[in-house]
């Protein structure tokens, strides 16, 4: 029965009134589309596209920009770590040479009160010889006089004549170094 | 589909050219004329809401139209056709692949449910107007000789490869391009509805007029296969849309190309 309605009806015989509508409201579509949308699409692609490459310019720039201005903050920052170090070395040759200054000075100094430690001490012992050379011709002389002068024979006088004049000798050496000092 | 086809129950009538023959909807108009119809009115105003506020940051509805425009232009058209002649048929190639769709999608759309062009008449119009865009192109490109030329006298050919390439080439750069373009689409169209029609029929006779048991148990594979081609078809019919336009801007490129 399908093969009776085939010889009937051919699927591949169009319908007049499809062909008109479709090709009307096809050709309707196209005419509309073509006049306000895609050309709003093709304006927006374009607009896109400018803001795109606009914008990565823009990025470039900013990129290249922000390149220099490391490179520059590197070299200035370079320069200051080298300024540093030199400013360091100064510093440290400065420091060694006030310290060998100082050293040296120190050593002067402590030459010369040594010097003049000794020189004081030649002095006190010249004079001090001096004096004791004076004074023990003197001292010699007085104590003769002392034993001369009083009974020889009698042995405890003598020896308490030597005894007095042994600590008369001490009391005045005393005296002399308490004053002297 | 077995159940019925190895074993036919008494009755049934398997779906056939003449459910293609839909009664009038009203007065004279049938259902494809106003699919037809509304086909254009969808997309014209799915374009013009995608249009309404345009921005350089679209919203969901331009992105969409954009898309939908961006793929037609820049995956069809420029890659098929080149240079920079192709910006102009984007508006014909972007209008015929909305309008192939939408009629298409009206297969598997509920209550709608048939597709437009499983009647062949606008398929064959289709072509017949793509037949006169692209031979025009050509003709103004090259001139006539130069049009004809260039689709039967492939450069570089022996002659006794010639006597048989050229009527070869004649035939189906000149003649069949329309025919093949239309019977491809209306064909894809038609036998994918027929499979519909007999997954769904058949199920429904299997449940409600058949009196055996088996077959009442049965019918859920039949709906469940009707589901299953749904998918397919909703697949089918956006791969005919889309080589439907492919084809048109491959025919538009090598009639604008300039040797062969």
């Amino acid at each position: 029965m399908s093969t009776l309605a085939a010889e009937e009806l051919n699927p591949l015989v169009p319908h007049l009134a499809e062909i008109i509508v479709g090709l009307v409201a096809f050709g309707l579509l196209v005419w509309i589309l073509a006049k306000t949308v895609f050309p709003q699409f093709e304006k927006m692609y374009a607009e896109r596209t400018d803001q795109i490459e606009g914008g990565l310019k823009r990025a470039e720039s900013a990129q290249a920009e922000a390149a220099a201005l490391k490179k520059r903050y590197e070299d200035q920052l370079a320069g200051a770590r080298d300024e540093a170090a030199r400013i360091r070395d100064d510093a440290r040759s400065e420091g060694q040479q006030i310290k060998a200054e100082l050293r040296t000075e120190a050593e002067d100094e402590a030459a010369r009160i040594r010097a003049r430690a000794e020189e004081q001490v030649v002095a006190l012992r010249e004079s001090a010889e001096r004096s004791l050379r004076g004074e023990i011709g003197g001292l010699s002389a007085e104590l003769a006089e002392r034993i001369l002068g009083s009974e020889l024979a009698d042995p405890s006088r003598r020896s308490a004549t030597v005894d007095s004049f042994l600590s008369e000798l001490d009391a005045m050496a005393l005296r002399q170094t308490t004053g002297a000092s | 589909m077995t159940t019925t086809a190895t074993a036919p129950a008494p009755g049934f009538e398997s779906p056939g050219v003449e459910d293609f023959q839909l009664p009038p909807v009203f007065g004279t108009v049938t259902k494809p004329v106003l699919e037809l119809v509304l086909a254009a009115i969808i997309i014209v105003a799915f374009f013009l809401v995608a249009v309404r506020k345009p921005a350089l940051v679209p919203g969901k509805t331009q992105f969409l139209g954009e898309a939908f425009h961006g793929i037609v232009r820049n995956s069809i058209a420029r890659d098929m056709i080149g240079g920079r002649e192709f910006l102009k048929y984007v508006p014909f190639l972007t209008a015929l692949f909305a309008f192939i769709l939408v009629n298409n999608l009206f297969g598997i759309i509920p209550i709608i449910q048939f597709p437009t062009f499983a009647h062949p008449g606008v398929p064959y119009a289709l072509a017949g107007l793509v037949y006169v865009v692209f031979t025009y192109a050509g003709i103004r490109k090259h001139g006539f000789g130069g049009y004809i030329r260039l689709s039967t006298w492939p450069p570089d050919v022996p002659w006794w490869v010639r006597i048989i390439l050229t009527p070869i080439e004649f035939l189906s750069n000149l003649i069949l391009r329309p025919v093949t373009l239309s019977l491809r689409l209306f064909g894809n169209m038609f036998a994918g509805h027929l499979l519909l029609l007999l997954f769904t029929l058949g199920g429904e006779y299997m449940l409600f007029e058949a009196g055996d048991w088996q077959l009442k148990v049965l019918s859920p594979f039949a709906f469940l296969m009707a589901i299953v081609f749904t998918f397919f078809e909703a697949f089918v019919q956006v791969i005919q849309a889309y080589i439907f336009v492919m084809l048109t801007a491959s025919y538009i490129g090598t009639v604008l190309a300039d040797d062969h």
